[in-house]
């Protein structure tokens, strides 16, 4: 999910396809920007994901389901 | 409405396909391990498209299925208890405790609720300051750091009225007494995806270098299931046991290190009970004396009788992928969807489950 | 089985009208009422009175929240029961609404509903003739419940059912399924959305009118409420004892609300509908359906998805967009989001 906005407390906003939600990034060691891409669980960031390899989740993503997330 | 990359993925099925068919030659047994697998697997209709010699046999990756019954049975006690409030993932409602469900529960008045996050379950509890609040903590690596930061929010903030029920297990050791087992016969392991974000690929490499079957980390897209199949086929064809990464974008051989020192900083391991398994060492996590106050086992009786399974059920022979769904006598008459009897069933990520509403009782 | 449970209380998935709901029809409720109208189990009654076929359906709404984007429990109402009426076939013409409030509701919010209900009656060209109010204590009801009534009369010679379709068919929908479940669902978990997903509540009343003028080949019309698309295909597999056989690709779904199901893990084809509808049409006529539809501003998204076949009869299974085949099952209870 791509991070939208970084608000204090180690919350983040994240979006999928126009859908937003609040999670967790204190899970994570790297610092988080926005623009970057998080792998989410249960309401916290458990991994970031690398730039390329996020578009081709995207564009996996605008086709259908996605199981990455899908549970 | 079609993207271009839905051709692409198209094209490269297809690729991976006519290599996964090019590198087969004896028959092959691969084990799912984990049940967001198996779901995706069904979900997709992956098995019909691989060649008949792959076998394909479900692991017990499904945190809710290898909760043994009493601790569900602990759960259902605690929920009819005046002044608390069960906070708990959607999986855990309508798994069949010895004679009853949280479903059931709530329907005769409990307070059950369903959270999507340890956070929302924190929010309950300070909302609720004259209830006490308890979380069902049921999940693998993956799920109990978010338990952990939350017990770390609580204790920081001082609240003290939530508390946690830990069940929760860890992978590694259960695939080790997996793989000790007479007759299973497997050639490779499609092991988790997101777990192994948490714990890194590393922690595979014993059951490589002692039973020395391959093992591939693998993502959740049909791409990425197929991508690890190939993976392990051309290992099974090199002889070679590695273990390796599919999913390069969230796996790392380190894994999380943050989120690792989460749990061990909260939780400690211990030896129990895995349904289907029996007790396997160090197994389980509970928490550490540190967090006591928090500790649902400690400050509530939650003493129950021991639970026999129900007669006839096969979940542990399917978590230890010896049966196949369609090989339980219960399967698709008296355990379904709408009646479980077993947590296979009940768990949306339960092997019968998959199977029930992916392919009903017919081939598919 | 209902029957053999041994605790045998209703729990909040018997309303989900899912597998369990149908249960409860089947087992508790039709024993005690059975006759051949009845059994059809359709979601309106056609009854022969003096040569006319009267079309009569009744429905009771319970949403919360009450206001959704998109529209709110009155709208939900009167566009609920026209659109039953209009999947038999038939010409909505007068409804009866009645109403329990809950004590301490506010005024306004009542009139804010009623407003909807008389803008939504308008728009479907019905009259709203009779009703009954009742008033309950604080708790016992979540601040208002509707039922609305509805009868129209169909033309002779219609026939339409869930025990129609037959092998061969094409299975058409008319537009983006999930929206409303999905709606009231990012209300109900709190999730903020840019882009919009509002419930497509509507009534379809002229756009079946304008469908059943372009062809008489249009076998079973259902509009996919509670349980969404699934449920209702798998119930009209079990009546007509044939198969159905869906396209995933073809699916039409909003891309906020696919998004929102894989955040949620759920799966757009058990969410509800409030503004679609499921026709089931022979093959010759198929294309120029489809068109009518797409040419309905409730219809524009509309889509070709499945067919009737013989394989597999009373299942639903589906061609997944990387060319294997799962079974489609009937939702089962509620769903629920879920996390491993």
């Amino acid at each position: 999910m791509e991070v939208k906005k970084i608000k204090s407390d180690s919350m983040a906003e994240v979006s999928l396809g126009g859908v937003s939600k609040e999670i967790s990034l204190e899970l994570l060691e790297d610092a988080i920007e926005v623009g970057d891409y998080v792998i989410v669980h249960a309401g916290f960031a458990i991994a970031k994901i690398g730039g390329r390899e996020a578009q081709v989740t995207l564009s996996l993503l605008k086709e259908g389901f996605s199981d990455a997330l899908f549970r | 409405m079609r993207y271009l990359d839905e051709f692409r993925e198209e094209r490269d099925i297809r690729e991976i396909l006519e290599k996964i068919r090019a590198c087969i030659t004896s028959p092959v047994k691969l084990m799912e391990v984990c049940g967001t697998h198996t779901m995706a697997i069904f979900r997709h209709g992956i098995v019909k498209l691989l060649p008949e010699k792959i076998t394909l046999v479900s692991g017990p990756g499904c945190p809710v299925c290898v909760t043994p019954i009493k601790e569900i049975d602990k759960a259902i006690k605690l929920s009819r208890e005046k002044g608390v409030i069960i906070t708990t993932f959607g999986d855990l409602l309508r798994v069949p405790g010895s004679n009853s469900s949280l479903e059931k529960e709530r329907a005769r008045g409990a307070e059950v609720k369903v959270v999507y996050s340890t956070y929302e379950a924190l929010k309950i509890a300070r909302s609720n300051p004259r209830k006490k609040v308890v979380f069902l903590g049921v999940g693998f690596e993956t799920t109990v750091p978010t338990v952990a930061a939350a017990l770390l929010k609580a204790h920081a903030d001082g609240i003290k009225n939530f508390f946690v029920l830990s069940f929760h297990k860890l992978v590694p050791p259960a695939l080790e007494t997996l793989l000790r087992q007479d007759g299973l016969n497997l050639s490779g392991l499609i092991l988790p995806g997101h777990v192994s974000v948490i714990i890194g690929s590393r922690r595979y490499q014993s059951l490589a270098d002692i039973y020395h079957v391959p093992g591939v980390v693998g993502g959740f897209e049909p791409r990425d299931i197929l991508e690890a199949i190939y993976m392990l086929l051309k290992q099974i064809q090199n002889q070679e046991a590695r273990i390796e990464i599919q999913y390069q974008r969230g796996v790392s051989l380190e894994g999380n290190k943050k989120a690792q020192r989460y749990i061990s900083h909260v939780f400690e391991p211990f030896s129990s009970s895995w349904r289907g398994l029996g007790e396997i060492p160090l197994s389980g996590l509970k928490l550490r004396e540190d967090f006591a106050t928090f500790d649902g086992e400690k400050y509530f009786d939650l003493e129950v009788p021991e639970a026999g399974e129900p007669e006839g059920c096969c979940c542990g022979e399917v978590l230890r992928g010896i049966k196949s769904p369609n090989d339980c006598p219960l399967f698709g008459k008296r355990c379904s969807p709408e009646n479980p009897v077993g947590a296979c069933m009940v768990s949306h990520e339960g092997t019968c489950a998959a199977y029930y509403k992916y392919q009903g009782r017919m081939a598919l | 089985m209902i029957k053999e449970r041994r605790d045998k209380r209703i729990l909040l998935a018997h309303g989900s009208g899912g597998k369990l709901s149908y249960e409860l029809i089947e087992e508790v409720f039709a024993p005690y009422f059975e006759n051949p109208i009845l059994n059809q189990f359709n979601d309106q009654a056609i009854l022969p009175i003096e040569g006319i076929d009267l079309a009569f359906s009744t429905d009771t709404y319970v949403v919360s929240p009450i206001f959704f984007p998109g529209g709110d429990i009155g709208k939900l109402a009167i566009c609920g029961t026209v659109n039953d009426l209009a999947m038999g076939g038939a010409i909505p013409l007068y409804l009866s609404v009645g109403f329990i409030l809950e004590e301490g509701f506010p005024v306004g919010d009542l009139k804010k509903i009623l407003r909807s209900m008389a803008e939504a009656a308008k728009e479907a060209k019905v009259t709203i003739v009779t009703g009954d109010t009742k008033v309950v204590n604080k708790g016992s009801a979540d601040g208002i419940f509707i039922n609305t009534t509805g009868i129209g009369v169909r033309k002779k010679g219609i026939d339409i059912g869930g025990d129609k379709a037959r092998v061969g068919d094409k299975v058409i929908v008319s537009g983006f399924i999930g929206d409303h479940g999905m709606a009231i669902l990012l209300m109900r978990e709190g999730l903020e959305f840019q882009g919009e997903v509002k419930s497509d509540c509507a009534p379809l009343n002229r756009l079946v009118s304008q469908m059943l003028d372009t062809s008489s080949n249009i076998h079973v019309l259902r509009d996919p409420t509670r349980g969404g698309v699934a449920t209702v295909l798998n119930e009209i597999a079990l009546r007509s004892l044939v198969g159905i056989r869906l396209e995933e690709e073809k699916i039409p779904v909003r891309e906020e609300v696919r998004a929102a199901c894989e955040i949620l893990g759920l799966d757009p084809l058990y969410l509800a509908n409030e503004g679609k509808l499921l026709a089931i049409v022979g093959k010759e006529d198929a294309e120029k359906i489809l068109e009518t539809i797409k040419n309905n501003p409730y219809g524009k998204n509309a889509e070709i998805i499945g067919e009737v076949v013989e394989d597999y009869p009373r299942k639903v299974f589906m061609k997944t967009r990387i060319g294997g085949t799962r079974l489609v099952d009937m939702l089962v209870g509620e769903q629920l989001p879920r996390i491993c």
